[in-house]
């Protein structure tokens, strides 16, 4: 089974269907399968804050979410991770692809790459690092874990757990 | 009419659908007119109260109703596209537009200015987005309801505020309390 199926497949396992998403090369390949699932409610957003927004508003309702998104949104999020869903209490797997880690071939992505763990423990969110393939084992786990806590969590994964970037 | 008095106006209307209100001035105003289980205040995030409304909204099927402002959406002004592409017709977004950022002192936003959020929220692609003026608050949005299709209210008013409490619940109970009535 493609890792892609993997992943979804555990998302539906735990009764995740609101998923939100902001594109990513490396999450191509998710991103399209959540969409091609019928039991998820995929609604793109345009930037991540906005996004957790969603799954705030789709968590009261009674769906369970997933946001999907690279790590520079870190930046982008910590006043509504820490005034919305930490405030609130409420729980948000984050699947984040890791860029700026090895193989990068970006160097602007490491600039992120370097203060994302940093960053995240320092607004105390549980963090688990997908480095290679049998890691997303793990992945039922840390959702279950999510909606036991009413936390946000995040699922840091890396250039080689996607097995790099191609020709580039 | 500012936006206490359009809020007071429309409390009867309001009472019975589940409520998104925006953060600072607009949920103190709510919390003091009309508080109850059915009203979710936010206390922070300034911008996400439409997109916090549209995910209830697509989440279940009872009405929401996003209380948002100009200075708000502007901050967010993309949640208009997404509004647009993602149809909930259980979904009422009412922005209160007095052209200022209200709960920082009045200081003007561009919606003030040059910028129409009704014409930004058709060229995003909304497909029923009125104007009204705050007088008429009640009446436009008892009709955006009846419609059963997902509107955009954009409300023309003054600004100006009310002195008021901050609100001190708890983010939990608010949270908690606004999901059973959800549930309910
Ligand atoms: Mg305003």
């Amino acid at each position: 089974m493609s890792i892609d199926r993997k992943i979804v497949d555990d998302l539906v396992a735990n009764d995740i269907s609101f998923v939100t998403t902001v594109p990513c090369k490396q999450l191509a390949g998710v991103i399209e399968e959540v969409e091609a699932r019928d039991g998820i409610l995929h609604v793109p957003s345009n930037k991540e804050d906005e996004g957790m927004g969603l799954c705030a508003g789709a968590w009261m309702g009674g769906k369970r979410p997933a946001i999907i998104m690279q790590n520079t949104a870190i930046g982008v999020t910590i006043n509504t991770l820490a005034t919305l869903i930490q405030y609130y209490r409420m729980p948000l797997p984050m699947l984040i692809s890791y860029r700026g880690e090895l193989r990068e071939p970006v160097a602007c992505q490491v600039e992120m790459a370097v203060h994302t763990k940093a960053l995240l423990a320092q607004l105390n969110i549980p963090t688990y690092h997908f480095h290679t393939q049998s890691d997303a084992d793990e992945l039922d786990a840390i959702l279950k874990y999510t909606f036991m806590c009413n936390k946000p969590v995040a699922i840091l994964t890396d250039a080689s757990f996607w097995g790099g970037y191609g020709d580039q | 009419m500012i936006r206490s008095e359009i809020l007071r106006a429309i409390a009867p209307v309001l009472r019975d659908h589940l409520v998104v209100c925006n953060i600072g001035l607009p949920s103190q105003e709510l919390h003091m007119i009309d508080d109850n289980a059915k009203n979710f205040y936010m206390l922070g995030t300034m911008g996400l109260a439409s997109s916090i409304g549209l995910g209830l909204a697509l989440a279940q099927d009872k009405t929401v109703i996003s209380i948002d402002g100009d200075g708000s959406v502007l901050t967010n002004l993309g949640t208009l596209s997404t509004i647009a592409n993602n149809v909930a017709d259980n979904y009422i977004l009412m922005i209160i537009d007095n052209g200022s950022y209200g709960s920082t002192g009045d200081q003007p936003t561009y919606a003030g200015r040059k910028t129409r959020l009704e014409k930004v929220a058709e060229a995003c692609g909304c497909e029923n987005v009125i104007t009204c003026r705050g007088e008429d608050t009640g009446e436009t949005l008892q009709a955006a309801i009846d419609s059963g299709k997902m509107t955009i209210i954009v409300v023309k008013c003054d600004s100006g505020n009310i002195k008021l409490p901050v609100i001190t619940m708890d983010p939990v109970v608010i949270r908690d309390r606004f999901m059973k009535a959800v549930a309910d």
